[in-house]
């Protein structure tokens, strides 16, 4: 350090020591006001003067804090600031707005003390006050980018259950001979489209009961769900095969440039003399589940590839005669892979449990199967969830 | 859920002595009467509780258009009354919740036995012959500082406020916390309290009431007092010598000695 430097610091501590505490309280960085328990001023700081405009004669024994505040602020304080300060002993970072001398409002931030005398009485309340403008007009620049963004949410989550409502049937056909059920729980709070879907349609004389998942959500996933529900929807009017609709539904993702894939299972129900038939197929997709009359449970289909990935799809139909009594259910994997709280996966055995046991209709199965669900991941639920069951009469 | 549970109900005192139920006003919670109550312990049966969305109430019992009016609070309050089986009542409701009895005792005569109305106002707004000192202006401003301290409020301090216990290290904020609770409530609560106009209720209620006015009380002005005094066919005030809006923190003593003397006078003695 060089003697220049060192005199300066001495300099410097000079003028510290200079500081008697009269000035140190008088000309602080904040305004500061001691007042009686009531709120009377008794004491200001020359700070806090400047602040507000107001001579000291003209606040000492003559006003009290509250005088000083918006109609608005004082109730604030009575209701807030005044209680939390004689129940706490302190009150911090108050938000209020001073009246100042030329009737100005200044923001500012308020912090107070209340000292009690020996007897445990108060005796005197500090408070320091600091000029706040800046800080406040950011601060109520955020508070309303705050309402726009909760306001644009708002609006965000109605449009996406809109959208979602357009992505599943809005009422279920009412078909002779058989019973429909279907379930649809989107993930989260319903905030965002989900990418399952699932539909009942007339091709002919015979009805389609299609489900799917495309992976992913928002937006992007529902354009791609669309187009699955209505490829799927045009396939099968040209072409009774399930399997065939699929591999159209290939082409089409693929055709439509869109980096995301598909599962899907198709369902085709037509009449027979007897009762009815069904052809199967699924791509990627958990395997439809089978329930006869007399019990036996079995899987309908065979596995086949995703759907959007490969050039080329090989799938194959099945076919399975249905009786009176017989139960059809097919799911998205957001009940097979629900995972309860401690990581269990639901899995595919309580599923068969819940449709052998043979109770109920199809919508009743539908909804018992998705509370179980919902019920096994304590209504956390993190992934869409689609259920469809058709029961034959 | 039983509403009560939902209320963050305390009772203390004599469990066979007549029902004292002590009400608080908008901004805080049931702490507010920690210095009044231990003067009615020896000889009542004390209930403290919240309103839903104030204190350690459930707040996710909080319906927004249940609470737009102070009649949900009243409504509360008769529920309250019948889940705890209290009759022969003395209310004691502070600030808004004074209003808040003076329905209840409306709409249920026969369970009160007495009120005591802490720094009541049945309409806080200037009106045609009526001084209720403040301006709708003055209200929206209130609100504004209301959304101006909305930052006193955070999601991190929303547990404890609602209840938590499994969060520990959150409880030294707790403390911090009093008086506040989620913007969006007080913001409907102040709503539901200061746009209220209940003088056509005043002249209905029957039951000994009691004004504990204090002097110099921004909100509910002497004037306001000598009001709701005069409207209610049955009712006298004491004028304090305590000033501010919350007797029962600045003047604890004084406050439960003008509750005790009205009390010795209008109920039978030798309860």
């Amino acid at each position: 350090m060089t003697g220049t430097e060192d005199d300066t610091v001495e300099g410097f501590l000079e003028a510290l020591l200079d500081d008697d505490p009269q000035t140190l309280y008088d000309r602080a960085p904040c305004g500061y006001l001691s007042t009686t328990p009531d709120g009377t001023i008794l004491k200001a700081n020359a700070t806090f003067l400047d602040l507000t405009g107001y001579s000291r004669e003209a606040l000492v024994g003559r006003k009290r804090f509250v005088d000083l505040l918006t109609a608005g602020g004082r109730i604030y304080h009575e209701t807030h600031y005044a209680p939390m300060l004689q129940m706490q002993g302190s009150a911090r970072e108050i938000a209020l707005e001073l009246i100042c001398a030329d009737q100005r409002r200044l923001p500012v931030l308020v912090n107070s003390v209340l000292e009690k005398d020996r007897a445990g009485n108060p005796s005197v309340i500090r408070t320091a006050v600091f000029d706040a403008t800046d800080r406040r007009s950011y601060e109520e620049e955020l508070l309303r980018q705050m309402k726009r963004a909760e306001q644009s949410e708002a609006r965000a989550t109605a449009l996406a259950r809109t959208l979602q409502q357009t992505l599943i049937p809005p009422h279920l056909p009412v078909i002779d001979g058989i019973d429909v059920g279907a379930e649809y729980r989107p993930a989260g709070d319903g905030s965002e489209v989900g990418g399952d879907f699932y539909d009942f349609f007339q091709a002919g004389d015979d009805w389609v009961i299609a489900i799917g998942d495309v992976c992913g959500k928002g937006a992007e996933a529902a354009v791609v769900t669309a187009l699955a529900r209505y490829t799927l929807r045009a396939a099968a009017v040209q072409d009774a095969s399930p399997a065939r609709a699929l591999t159209l539904l290939n082409e089409a993702l693929l055709r439509a440039d869109v980096d995301r894939f598909c599962t899907a299972a198709v369902l085709r129900l037509g009449r027979t003399e007897g009762g009815w038939v069904a052809s199967v197929c699924a791509a990627g997709h958990s395997l439809p589940i089978h329930v006869a009359e007399d019990g036996h449970v079995a899987q309908l289909g065979m596995a086949g590839p995703l759907l959007g990935v490969l050039d080329e799809v090989e799938l194959t139909d099945t076919t399975a005669e249905l009786a009176v009594g017989d139960l059809l259910v097919a799911y998205t994997d957001g009940v097979t892979e629900a995972r309860s709280p401690g990581g269990d996966f639901f899995g595919e055995v309580p599923i068969l449990g819940f449709v052998s046991a043979g109770s109920g209709s199809a919508p009743e199965i539908a909804r018992s199967l998705l509370e179980a669900v919902v019920a096994f991941q304590e209504g956390h639920v993190r992934d869409d969830i689609a259920i469809v069951a058709v029961g034959i009469r | 859920m039983a509403r009560a549970d939902q209320h963050n109900i305390h009772v203390a005192g004599q469990t066979s002595g007549q029902p004292i139920l002590f009400a608080h006003g908008y901004g805080c919670d049931q702490n507010m009467w920690r210095h009044v109550v231990p003067r009615f312990e020896d000889r009542y049966r004390v209930v403290l509780f919240d309103h839903i969305g104030a204190g350690g109430s459930d707040l996710t019992a909080y319906d927004p258009v249940r609470y737009a009016s102070l009649q949900g609070y009243a409504d509360d309050v008769l529920q309250i009354c019948e889940e705890l089986d209290l009759t022969d009542l003395i209310f004691v409701g502070h600030s808004v919740s004074a209003m808040v009895g003076v329905l209840a005792a409306e709409a249920a005569p026969e369970r009160f036995a007495a009120l005591v109305l802490v720094g009541p106002s049945p309409c806080y707004i200037d009106d045609e012959g009526y001084v209720g000192g403040f301006s709708r202006a003055d209200i929206d401003e209130l609100l504004a500082s209301v959304d101006s301290n909305y930052l006193g409020w955070s999601s991190a301090i929303a547990p404890v406020i609602m209840g938590r216990p499994d969060h520990p290290e959150l409880a030294q904020e707790l403390e911090e916390s009093f008086c506040r609770t989620d913007p969006d409530i007080a913001r409907k609560f102040a709503h539901a309290t200061f746009l209220a106009d209940n003088r056509g209720d005043l002249p209905k209620v029957q039951t000994p009431s009691l004004v504990i006015q204090c002097t110099n009380d921004v909100i509910a002005p002497v004037a306001v007092g000598e009001y709701v005094r005069d409207q209610m066919p049955n009712a006298t005030m004491t004028l304090l010598d305590a000033t501010g809006h919350c007797p029962h923190l600045s003047a604890p003593g004084e406050t439960a000695d003008a509750i005790e003397r009205f009390l010795g006078s209008v109920l039978p003695a030798g309860r």
